[in-house]
């Protein structure tokens, strides 16, 4: 049997681990369990590993984007190291990593924390969006007096501070 | 070299008096983040490397919570100093591997542990003794509350924080707490245990020894998932099931006394005279023996002076902790007499066991 990591070295180390109920099989050389730290006492690389290999193999039979236009990171990559290149991978890959992740965690949706300056981008950015379709509205029924109400409040928003 | 400081001395997890501290060794709480617009640290160039290591680090020194912190880059720390901080749980295994370009931040007391570049640009992690989570995924949020007002981090509306790996998607946050579980070994339900923790997606592992050996009866859960659950909720349900295995282990630990009393003073008995009378021992025998002594000080056989010596043992003759003092690097039967020595030298002054009081208890003191 042949290492799940490099496809080279004979494996000598077997791991199993039961995931949600899931049973997860990997096989390792010497070199590759301890690179990966198999044995880590912050044991958290394993999860990693078995997760991370499954998650190479869903993405390939997903098709769609072979490379990441922002960083070159191609899915033959993911595959050898079950890592993603950049944050924006996340959209290039997004076809076939919707489907694993949700079988990989509890729910497909972040409900926990937002950085709160970003949050606060976030909010200024759907309020202009908002501003800008009541504009658009108020324009098509010819009531020019919001308009330019409207176009203020957007002039006001633009104004960096 | 201010690093020397933090090699010599034990962190606060060590010697630490946490709540249940006994049964459940330490808490930690570690956060997976990342800058926007720079590749993740496995594929960024060296150049782009570097440039996210120097802005990471000066943002994070400047931190009130980092005001006494030793940084130290991955290339002036010898693999040793290296393995001493893997055995510390200060740094990662996978970070200990890196070079040029990366770093880590570590606070005086050893409670907060920043790792730069790793995996991801950035793993903040909080490390307290005993069963404190909440606390101490309080001290992680607010530092990472503070970075992430100088740092723009990769964050998706719909996927959180984004992570090289998918595993850690979401929150990024990974919880875990280690327990010393004797007497559910002993008693043979440690992996009905296992099994039942794994079912509500928490994992359960030895700390050290590979497959299902875990040795020293050092074991580690943790959350498994980190997308579609609040951080809190996740700590809260850590937290329950964590409750949940320690008053288990002190069932057995009562149930053991009743039933098996024999077997577990031969347990404890045979361990307090090897470690007291071997001139080699592996570190797998020693974490074991180890153990059966702390369950006796646990139980009482051992008065309470014991405790802290054997506590001390159980990291101190991990193979970079016995190497910290000696200046060359030791072969394998050179480890194991050392090994040896510094616990026969420990044990000098123990006094025997004192099993024939410990039978009348009836049942270990509920906490
Ligand atoms: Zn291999
Ligand atoms: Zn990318």
């Amino acid at each position: 049997m042949t290492c799940d990591v490099c496809k080279n070295n004979q494996a000598t180390v077997f791991l199993t681990q039961i995931v949600e109920g899931k049973m997860q099989k990997v096989n390792l050389c010497e070199s590759c369990s301890k690179e990966k730290g198999v044995s880590d006492p912050t044991g958290f690389a394993l999860a990693d590993l078995l997760l991370g290999l499954g998650a190479a193999q869903e993405i390939e039979r997903s098709g769609g984007m072979q490379k990441c236009p922002t960083c070159g990171f191609s899915q033959a990559d993911f595959k050898k190291t079950g890592r993603l290149g950049c944050s924006n991978c996340y959209e290039t890959f997004n076809d076939g990593l919707g489907g694993l992740l949700k079988q990989m965690h509890k729910g497909t949706e972040h409900v926990g924390k937002v950085p709160q300056r970003l949050l606060k981008s976030l909010e200024r950015e759907n309020q202009m969006k908002e501003l800008q379709r009541n504009l658009r509205k108020a324009v098509a029924n010819e009531d020019y007096e919001s308009a330019a109400q409207i176009r203020d409040q957007i002039r006001e928003g633009e104004v960096p501070n | 070299m201010p690093i020397h400081n933090i090699l010599t001395n034990p962190g606060e997890w060590l010697r630490g008096d946490g709540p249940h501290n006994q049964i459940v060794i330490s808490s930690r709480v570690r956060l997976a983040r990342n800058l926007r617009g720079f590749s993740f640290p496995g594929w960024a160039k060296k150049t782009e490397r570097l440039q996210i290591l120097e802005t990471i680090k000066a943002r994070v020194e400047e931190l009130t919570e980092m005001a006494d912190a030793h940084s130290v880059y991955s290339q002036d720390l010898s693999a040793l100093e290296k393995q001493v901080l893997v055995e510390r749980h200060l740094i990662s295994r996978e970070h200990a591997a890196k070079g040029v370009g990366s770093a880590v931040v570590l606070n005086k007391r050893q409670t907060l542990s920043i790792m730069i570049n790793e995996e991801d640009h950035l793993r903040l992690q909080a490390l307290r003794s005993g069963l404190q989570l909440k606390s101490v995924f309080k001290m992680i949020d607010k530092v990472d509350t503070a970075l992430e007002e100088r740092l723009d981090f990769a964050f998706h509306p719909k996927l959180g924080y984004l992570t090289a790996c998918p595993t850690n998607v979401g929150t990024g946050m990974r919880a875990s707490a280690m327990l010393h579980l004797p007497a559910l070994v002993m008693s043979e339900q440690i992996n009905q245990v296992i099994q039942a923790v794994n079912k509500i997606g928490l994992a359960v592992r030895g700390l050290y020894g590979e497959g299902t050996e875990a040795l020293g009866n050092l074991f580690q859960v943790s959350n498994q998932t980190t997308l579609g659950e609040k951080e809190d909720e996740i700590i809260a349900r850590l937290h329950k099931v964590i409750e949940q295995i320690l008053e288990h282990e002190q069932n057995a630990r009562a149930n053991l006394l009743q039933k098996q009393a024999t077997k577990l003073l031969d347990h404890i008995g045979r361990g307090y005279g090897i470690l007291r009378h071997a001139y080699s021992m592996s570190s797998k025998e020693a974490l074991n023996l180890l153990s059966f002594m702390k369950l006796g000080i646990d139980l009482g056989f051992f008065n309470e002076q014991c405790r802290q010596p054997i506590d001390e043992l159980f990291m101190e003759t991990q193979p970079a902790h016995l190497q910290k003092g000696t200046q060359q690097k030791l072969a394998a039967e050179e480890r194991d007499a050392l090994r040896a020595d510094i616990i026969r030298t420990k044990l000098l002054n123990f006094p025997l066991p004192d099993l024939r009081t410990a039978r009348d208890q009836p049942t270990p003191p509920a906490e």
